[in-house]
């Protein structure tokens, strides 16, 4: 999960990493009163996840706090990429030096995790590293082993920060390495760090993603998740315990196993070329045990969307079995009753198939019809979706 | 000849008393694995019995499991909570192979137990969030479905569960060394590289072919290796062409980020390391079929 700035800001302050005063608001008016409270000049900030929300225009110096109303009026409600602001943040103003950068991660490659610093803050990263690869200093670091002061303050100098900093920098380092750990982080970034002309440093902007497998260690990080941002069908889904993602075409696609569904967005992908560019309209992991009622359930929200021209059900049959897959999408239609309109491809393989196919061909649905293999059945699809 | 395991490796079950455990110990016991014991901590001196075929005694830890069966691999069914410490048991007892079949492990916890392996330097851990390995005939850890196909000389490594299920479907009348699933999460015991130099290495396999999919740079990293050396053909396969940019389609490491995890990145490197790279997995199949000749 990743979260607002806001909330990265609010996590950081939990864990004693410099942050300035900060408030969410939803509206002009809490805009106003949080500025009141904070004093001062005060920056107006989108809460948006995604990045180049200066260049929009979604952030702005807010004199005083009718000022900082009239500001949020104007960015609540822009559109930045495709992201439509919602929130805003007022952060309290600051004289800044200078920038730097400071993150933890998951480094995937090398199995392991990973800190970055670098004294060229306020940037894009990647540009950094791909242009000025030197500024960047990047140092591994084992799960089990954690940072010493010793080790953090080696990082801050090598990664040639000023001497007058680099204790304070170092550090906020293992301030945030305490919060990675603690809070099952995969991501805690700073962008910029600053130094203010008063010589203090602060974590001015953020970037955290919290670990969803380790939910059961904390029950508070259910508040972070912003159900706003969800697709209604995606709302849904997540609310049924089913692994949804809604995408822009016209067949709706059921399958089991992550794999085996991204590779059934592929085929469907690559037979609509024939149909005029019929594209998948969803992922559905229905995974290892499809019950009637999984099958129910996934089918009712495809059929909900009303994108959705024609179904694929793509199974290949391991632990679970295609007999009790058939009986799921039988249960599943009657349970639909006349809400199931669109036509529905099946294509099953795997343990008990011939009972599975027995057990659709008896039934003889008038909406389903079935292929033996998963390229026919794709094209099926995606030719019922074209008409 | 097999990779990680064959008809002499003695499996143990960490987790067997759950539903899970006793499910699937049932499902290996039947496609031959010798099982010689289960770890349930404070569950020590139970007795699992399986449809009155097999009694099989369950101890409080690995090294006791170990000390009275001579186990030399393990399989854990026990849940996210309390892997991480099932894990890091059986790399104490020093046991040379451990499949962990259990999802949603967080992934500071895997990182903290794949470092511990690494410093011990004799465990080695496939997984987690795999379907484990099966050498068809021989031995099967964990829940790959043991009657999909049979013995031949293609060796299959890939990220996803059913889509290695697929593709042994699609090759079924040529049969299988060793099936390996390294599992989907965004760190894994085993990669596709420790599978590749193993297959490469085991005289019995021919081919190889290796499903991938978006997410992470693994499959460049194969594709350098296969490059230095592998000499055997490999035929390739990568799922999540159409996935948008962002979104987790699935496995926790299956997603896109700005270039990079692509799988047309993926299918690029593969080839030019002289890999043949299907676009569904029924062209694969037809690939490794023009390489075998069958």
């Amino acid at each position: 999960m990743d979260l607002f700035e806001y909330q990265a800001r609010d996590l950081f302050e939990k864990h004693g990493v410099p942050v300035l005063a900060g408030a969410v608001a939803t509206t002009p008016q809490e805009a106003e009163v949080a500025a009141r409270a904070i004093g001062g000049k005060v920056v107006v900030k989108a809460q948006v996840k995604v990045g180049g929300r200066g260049k929009a225009g979604g952030v702005k110096l807010a004199e005083n706090p009718e000022d900082a109303r009239d500001k949020a009026a104007a960015i609540l409600g822009m559109d930045i990429k495709g992201h439509i602001v919602g929130k805003v943040m007022i952060a309290q103003a600051a004289p800044i030096e200078s920038e730097y950068y400071l993150a933890i991660l998951l480094d995937r490659s090398n199995r392991t995790f990973l800190v970055m610093a670098s004294v060229a803050g306020g940037m894009d990263i990647e540009q950094v590293a791909h242009e000025t690869p030197e500024r960047l200093t990047k140092v591994a670091v084992n799960s089990n082993d954690g940072i010493s002061q010793a080790a953090a303050l080696k990082i801050i100098q090598d990664a040639q920060f000023p001497v007058d900093i680099a204790e304070q920098v170092a550090s906020t380092l293992i301030l945030i390495w305490n919060l990675f750990t603690s809070e099952d982080a995969t991501l805690v970034e700073i962008n910029p760090l600053v130094k203010t002309s008063y010589g203090r440093i602060i974590a001015l902007d953020g970037k955290v993603t919290l670990d969803d497998n380790a939910g059961f260690r904390h029950p508070d990080h259910e508040a972070l998740i912003d159900h706003s941002a969800t697709n209604a069908l995606e709302a849904e889904a997540k609310e049924k315990g089913l692994n949804y993602v809604k995408l822009d075409g016209q067949v709706g696609v059921i399958g089991n196993g992550a794999g085996l569904v991204m590779s059934t967005l592929d085929v469907v992908a690559y037979a609509g070329e024939k149909f005029g560019g019929v594209k998948p309209a969803n992922f559905l992991d229905i995974g290892g045990g499809a019950s009637a009622q999984v099958m129910a359930d996934g089918l009712s929200i495809i059929l909900g969307d009303k994108d959705v021209k024609s179904v694929f059900v793509n199974v290949f049959g391991g632990i679970t079995s295609c007999d009790a897959v058939a009986t799921g999408i039988v249960q599943a239609l009657a349970i639909l009753g006349d809400k199931a309109t669109k036509p529905i491809v099946v294509r099953l393989d795997g343990n008990n198939v011939i009972e599975g196919r027995r057990i659709l061909n008896e039934a003889a649905h008038p909406l389903v019809q079935q292929l033996d293999t998963m390229d026919g059945a794709a094209a099926r699809a995606a030719e019922l979706a074209a008409k | 000849m097999s990779i990680f395991i064959n008809k002499n490796s003695r499996v143990i079950v960490q987790g067997m008393t759950g539903s899970e455990g006793t499910k699937h110990t049932r499902r290996m016991l039947a496609a031959g694995t010798v099982i010689v014991g289960g770890v349930t901590p404070g569950k020590g001196g139970q007795v699992v019995d399986i449809d009155g075929h097999h009694q099989i005694r369950v101890f409080n830890t690995v090294a006791e499991a170990v000390a009275a069966t001579q186990a030399d691999t393990s399989v854990v069914f026990v849940p996210p909570k309390f892997a991480k410490m099932a894990v890091i048991d059986a790399i104490d007892a020093a046991l040379p192979l451990v499949v962990v079949i259990t999802e949603g492990i967080p992934v500071h916890d895997t990182a903290a137990f794949f470092a511990y392996a690494q410093s011990k330097g004799t465990t080695r851990i496939i997984g987690p969030n795999c379907p484990g390995v099966i050498t068809p005939g021989e031995c099967n850890v964990g829940i790959i479905p043991a009657d999909i196909t049979g013995t031949g000389p293609i060796g299959l490594v890939s990220k996803s569960g059913t889509l290695t299920y697929q593709m042994m479907f699609e090759l079924r009348d040529i049969g299988f060394t060793t099936a390996v699933g390294i599992g989907g999460d965004p760190i894994i015991g085993t990669t596709h590289i420790d599978c590749l130099r193993a297959f490469q290495d085991d005289p019995d396999t021919e081919a190889i072919v290796m499903i991938g999919e978006i997410g992470g740079d693994a499959e460049e990293r194969a594709a350098a290796f296969i490059r230095g050396y592998v000499t055997k053909p490999v035929v390739g396969y990568i799922a999540g062409f159409t996935a948008p940019e962002g979104k987790t389609m699935g496995h926790a490491g299956a997603i896109v980020s700005g270039s990079s995890g692509t799988a047309q990145g993926k299918k690029d490197a593969l080839e030019a390391a002289g890999v043949q790279v299907g676009q569904t997995p029924s062209e694969t199949a037809r690939l490794m079929r023009a390489i075998l000749k069958r």
